[in-house]
């Protein structure tokens, strides 16, 4: 699960991490108000939204006085903003973080998260901070900084100074670096978080350190043992079907295509995507209904994939296994009957009673086309999607 | 030969009287598995399918001398069953339950350090030698006592390559779901090591999918130790990155993970990758003949 950056920065301040000083606004009255609050003359306005590369778009942007605060903000309330990490739609900025501007003397990278080959936390840093931390990992991997903790030890102090003096701090800073890297170790920790990112770490003009930008996410599966960060969802920053997935326990992601996808299990999910694509058709979806497949699930399945009006055809495929083939044939039907779906459904049925399953999806009055195998279930598909 | 279980393993079920625990422990036993017990904390000295339940691991384990385990628990239990099953000396433990938190299993993997258990899963559909001994979810009728090692990622991709090697008359020697999340017991080069040293596996079916890099590890190690031939699917070749597609372990970040990559490394083990999970089969069949 994402949060906003100011919800971030909420937890970063109980966490005892330093953050610049701002509040939030979500009309122009309250953003003039609140820098007026805020005082000094220069304030950032920050877009809130659930996406980054924010500032190469317009979503990060500095005022010098209170006339501009007013500008910007009408300007970006209630837009959509599109970042590369958003699709074509973007994502509505319903809010805005206004926090006071910071002479900059040094900026810095720093994140916490689990490294997977090495099935441990680890800190990563670098001295080349604000801009794009995958793109220095690729291009001077040397740049990067990485310091792994030993799960029974817990974070050690050690390892904040061999960050510290690798991103050239020296004195009290080594010391407010600790404690930064301490809180976010703690949040990591206490929150189940998955990523914390602070990008960029700044050092002052005055020689303090702020994180100017905090990011986290959490890990889905503990999410539930997590009542105040649940709190924090905001479902306008998500897609709705993927939302409206998750409450049926379907796992569902939105993609550009107009072929509708319906598996039982992810891997063969997406090997059916794979498939649809490798025969010249754009799937519409992720979608894998688990295991368990019964007649509510498929018909919460096909709601999902015929909200969107582009899907012109559905491919299901179902492997059943310990589910019967036959079970599984009646509930499509029965699905497709209540919802009076007129769209062409390609239906590839595999395992248990697959002939009994077969014969039922033959000669019905409805667009069905049963397959007789994976790929030509894809060609099938594929072709329909054309015609339509 | 198989590898890892036979006909003579002894296996409990943790989670045992619980709605999955009951399903597939029916499934199990008619499979033919030696499935001698199951634990259920407060349910001891009950029986449940005509096998005794216990409180704790360690009192099945010293009635039954039970080696394997397979464990249905919920989430938020999984990681103390997987522990609780470690210090009571199962040697085999197979976990079934999708959705354990990501640093719950660092503190379970970082507490095996060091032991001999050997940890199959989560979020897997379990472990089987067909006509022997089946631990876990799979539907066993697709099965086929053969030649054929199987290790995979993903439950139903699993199950694609089984059912392709069975059409093809292949059979299995024995399929190893590794499971979807991205902290997990054990590897494709695990596996791969065993299937090796196996007599009764004549040639090796890979499945992975994005995310990770345990693919590209896998690559490196049939390079320089696996002599059988292995065919390999990779799934995920359309995924967008940074969305989890099903799997927890199954995202693209900041361009790591790619199918891409791993096809890559794989075909340069010489490994035979296929582009469509259909081939499965057909290619096992061909790099056999």
């Amino acid at each position: 699960m994402n949060i906003h950056e100011f919800q971030a920065k909420q937890l970063f301040a109980k966490f005892n991490i330093s953050i610049p000083i701002g509040m939030m606004a979500d009309t122009s009255d309250s953003a003039i108000s609140v820098a007026k609050k805020l005082g000094g003359n220069g304030w950032v306005v920050k877009a809130q939204v659930h996406a980054g590369g924010r500032g190469k778009v317009g979503g990060v942007k500095v005022a010098n006085s209170i006339e501009e605060i007013a500008v910007l903000s009408d300007e970006m309330l209630g837009k959509q903003l599109v970042t590369i990490q958003t699709g074509s739609k973007g994502l509505p900025i319903n809010a805005l973080l206004i926090e006071r501007l910071y002479e900059i003397k040094n900026e810095y990278y720093l994140g916490i998260l689990v490294d997977r080959s090495t099935e441990k936390i680890v800190f990563i840093a670098s001295k080349e901070g604000g801009v794009d931390i995958e793109l220095v990992a690729n291009q001077s991997p040397e740049k990067i900084m990485r310091v792994t903790i030993q799960p029974a030890a817990g974070l050690q102090a050690y390892q904040c100074r061999e960050i510290a003096y690798g991103l050239g701090l020296k004195g009290l800073r080594i010391k407010e670096l600790t404690s930064i890297m301490n809180g976010m170790y703690n949040l990591f920790m206490a929150k189940d978080a998955s990523q914390i990112e602070i990008n960029p770490l700044i050092e002052t003009n005055d020689g303090k350190l702020i994180a100017l930008d905090a990011k986290i996410n959490f890990d889905d599966n503990a999410i539930l043992l997590h009542q105040d960060i649940l709190e924090m969802k905001d479902s306008t920053q998500e897609d709705y079907k993927e939302n409206y997935a998750q409450k049926y326990g379907l796992n569902y992601i939105t993609l550009e295509g107009n072929i509708g996808c319906m598996v039982n299990g992810a891997g063969l999910a997406m090997a059916t995507m794979d498939l649809v694509k490798l025969k010249g058709g754009a799937p519409a979806n992720f979608l894998d209904v688990g295991g368990g497949t019964d007649v509510n699930k498929v018909s919460e399945a096909f709601k999902l994939i015929l909200s969107d009006e582009t899907v012109k055809a559905v491919l299901v495929n179902i492997f059943g296994g310990i589910v019967q083939c036959d079970i599984i044939a009646k509930g499509i039907l029965s699905a497709i009957e209540q919802m009076n779906i007129t769209v062409p459904v390609v239906v590839r049925l595999e395992g248990t009673n697959v002939e009994q399953g077969r014969a039922l999806l033959s000669n019905t009055e409805y667009n069905i086309f049963p397959a007789d195998n994976l790929m030509h279930a894809a060609e099938q598909v594929v072709a329909l999607a054309e015609a339509a | 030969m198989s590898i890892l279980i036979d006909k003579h393993t002894k296996l409990i079920c943790q989670g045992f009287t619980g709605k999955q625990g009951t399903f597939h422990s029916i499934q199990t036993l008619e499979y033919g598995t030696q499935l001698v017990g199951g634990v259920t904390p407060d349910r001891g000295g009950e029986f449940h399918l005509g096998l005794p339940v216990f409180n704790t691991v360690h009192e099945a384990v010293v009635h039954t001398n039970a080696t394997a385990s397979v464990i249905y628990v919920p989430p938020f239990y999984a990681a103390d069953a997987i522990l609780e099953a470690v210090d009571a000396g199962i040697k085999l433990i197979v976990c079934i339950t999708e959705g354990i938190p990501i640093l719950q299993m660092l503190r379970v993997k970082a507490a095996m350090a060091g032991t001999d258990v050997l940890l199959v899963g989560p979020n897997c559909p379990g472990v089987i030698t067909p006509g022997e001994c089946k631990i876990g979810i799979m539907p066993g009728k697709i099965h086929l006592p053969g030649s054929i090692g199987i290790v995979s990622r993903s439950g139903t991709l699993t199950y694609e390559s089984v059912h392709q090697t069975t059409q093809q008359g292949l059979g299995q020697s024995t399929c190893v779901g590794i499971g979807g999340d991205p902290i997990h017991g054990m590897t494709f080069v695990d596996v791969l090591k065993r299937f090796q040293e196996d007599d009764q596996t004549k040639g090796i079916v890979m499945v992975g999918e994005i995310g990770g890099s345990e693919e590209e590890d896998a690559a490196e190690f049939i390079e320089a130790y696996v002599t059988k031939p292995v065919v390999a699917y990779i799934a995920g070749q359309t995924a967008p990155q940074g969305k989890r597609m099903g799997h927890a372990g199954a995202i693209v970040t900041g361009g790591k993970g790619t199918a891409k990559g791993k096809i890559a490394a794989l075909k340069k083990a010489g490994v035979e990758v296929c582009v469509s999970p259909t081939d499965i089969g057909i290619t096992m069949k061909s790099c056999m003949s």
